[in-house]
């Protein structure tokens, strides 16, 4: 009795091993495509590498940090790189997330991009800049009930280089179960502080990353994190500003306000915050004193499930509505927003009827 | 000397042909419907899918014939049988993969999902199981296989042409993709019933 488990125990074994011994030999040899060569933007940087992996990998093994959710598995889309020689076919997990004018001029998600051969790649060159960081949480306090506020403080390399409204991605350790993850957070702080960053996360029922900060990750614990990405920013320009953004969409918003602030540019500003009710709220207190002590900016926080008969005096409603009534006439305006993009959409649509034109809008989707 | 290799032959072929047409595996015995629905739409794809279903159907019904016979019986666990012929399918499929990709790119990429998912077709796996039915040797074990695979090749590459042609025609609502497949592969099905009882093997 025994001696038949050990024996088909025994069996299964050694055949899924011998199987697979064969299988990784197979693939040394079948799918050795050698090494190739990338030509970055036109011979600004040329880097070889060994054929077989995909392209995102291959970057971040030279240090070339390509902002990426999802860890290679094609569903985020934030690795889109311009190909312009070499790719080969575009595979099913791609064609999604990519028009029919990114197609044309070449761009592919580079986590699906296979090195097979010689390629000729162009990387815009913010990504350059990026850096890959170890750094130690000091300070974390619940903003609200659900959105924690993580004060990070830099280790190596000591300094980082941002503009106000970019992100960095956040990477998550292992724990019970879960795979070490990556995840885009806006910077909260202000460029100047620039020892530090300050995040806001929102947790995510289930969610790996945001699971892994509010229940393991605890002060004086080191992580590490890549940065810093995004185009979203203050423009150039004296135009009047409309803020919107609800709970931890208020990061990338908060680090450009204190930045006006400390620069001394005084553009007209509005800050829509919408919220559920006033459990929602926070950082009001802040808010109100910029709104108090100076004439170009107004805080507007709307809550669109407060009890009708409670002590709520500021707006109530969507804040789209909130937002029209408001701004009935958008055409002189810059649209700054953060949020989800059922939000982002709403609010787009508003801020278009109101006669902003569509360039004048900015915004960061956070899926 | 010549008779016995004639007899031999003989044998290989009759199985081929019995596996191809009287006892299709698709159309017969209807396995391997699931990838047979997906890549049929078109007859390119389905002549690439079906090349590689011979291939894997063939070899793995060799490789679990020996398997069996040497390994399985030898050592008292037949009933094992399930578990090993799908580890070495699987195996098998993976390397097929990787051969495909580095031989053809194209075909590789117009195929897909559907290349990994050769290992999860019944046809192969009841291939393996259904040679066991019967005392065959391992070359009438392969001819067993390989008619299986052309069998079912030869069904998918039919299907293909048909649904190619009906794209154009006007289908009732509610039919179009799946429906009207099922409907075209029931008929070919009742065409292929006039081959039964033929060769009795």
């Amino acid at each position: 009795m025994l001696y038949a488990i050990f024996i088909s125990v025994g069996f299964l074994a050694a055949c899924g091993g011998f199987l697979a011994a064969v299988l990784v030999v197979a693939e040394k040899k079948i799918l050795n495509y050698g090494p190739c060569n990338l030509d970055i933007n036109a011979g600004e940087r040329e880097l070889t590498v060994d054929g077989g992996s995909p392209l995102l990998s291959a970057l971040a093994e030279n240090s070339i940090f390509i902002p990426s959710a999802c860890g290679g598995r094609g569903s985020c889309a934030y690795c889109k790189l311009k190909v312009l020689e070499g790719a080969g076919f575009v595979g099913p997990v791609e064609e999604p997330h990519l028009t029919t004018e990114e197609l044309e001029t070449g761009v592919r998600l580079s986590c699906q991009v296979k090195i097979r051969n010689d390629l000729k790649i162009e990387i815009p060159k913010e990504l350059f800049a990026v850096k890959h960081f170890r750094a130690k949480l000091i300070e974390k306090e619940m903003l609200t009930y659900d959105i924690a506020g993580l004060r990070i403080e830099l280790i190596e390399p000591q300094t980082i280089d941002f503009v106000a409204g970019q992100y960095i991605q956040l990477e998550s350790e292992e724990y019970k179960g879960r795979e070490a993850v990556m995840r885009a957070y806006s910077i909260s702080s202000v460029p100047s502080d620039n020892r530090n960053i300050e995040l806001m996360i929102r947790k995510v029922p289930e969610g790996i990353c945001t699971t892994w900060v509010f229940d393991y990750l605890q002060k004086g614990k080191e992580l590490y994190f890549s940065g810093p990405y995004g185009e979203f920013h203050l423009s150039e320009t004296d135009a009047p500003i409309i803020f919107i953004a609800g709970g931890s969409g208020m990061a990338p918003i908060w680090s450009i306000i204190q930045k006006m602030v400390e620069e001394g540019i005084q553009r007209n500003s509005v800050y829509f915050f919408g919220a559920l009710t006033q459990k929602d709220l926070f950082y009001a207190d802040e808010l109100n004193k910029i709104a108090d002590s100076s004439e170009w900016f107004k805080f507007v926080p709307a809550l669109s499930r407060e009890p009708e008969d409670s002590d709520w005096q500021g707006e109530r409603g969507l804040i789209t509505d909130v937002v029209k009534r408001y701004f009935p006439d958008t055409s002189a305006y810059e649209g700054y927003l953060c949020g989800s993009p059922g939000m982002i959409d709403a609010c787009v649509s508003v801020l278009t009827e109101g006669g902003m034109p569509e360039e004048k809008i900015y915004y960061d989707k956070f899926a | 000397m010549d008779v016995l290799n004639s007899g031999i032959i003989q044998t290989f072929f009759l199985i081929l042909i019995s596996a191809t047409f009287t006892d299709n595996i698709l159309l017969t015995r209807f396995l391997g419907m699931c990838s047979c629905l997906g890549v049929s739409k078109k007859v390119d794809t389905s002549v690439g899918l079906g090349l590689a279903v011979i291939f894997v159907t063939a070899c793995t019904a060799a490789i679990n014939f020996l398997v069996y016979e040497f390994l399985l019986i030898p050592l008292g666990i037949a009933y094992l049988k399930l578990i090993i012929f799908i580890v070495v399918i699987a195996a098998f499929v993976q390397f097929v993969e990787m051969v495909i990709e580095r031989v053809s790119i194209k075909l590789y990429f117009s195929l897909g999902i559907f290349l990994p998912l050769i290992t999860v077709n019944c046809a192969i796996l009841g291939t393996s199981l259904f040679m066991l039915n019967k005392p065959y040797s391992l070359l009438q074990a392969f001819a067993f296989g390989l008619g299986s695979g052309l069998g079912w090749f030869l069904a998918i590459t039919i299907i293909g042409g048909i649904r190619e042609k009906v794209n154009e025609a006007s289908v009732p609502r509610g039919l179009e993709g799946p429906g009207i497949t099922l409907i075209i592969i029931g008929i070919m099905a009742l065409a292929f019933v006039g081959f039964s009882g033929m060769i009795k093997i």
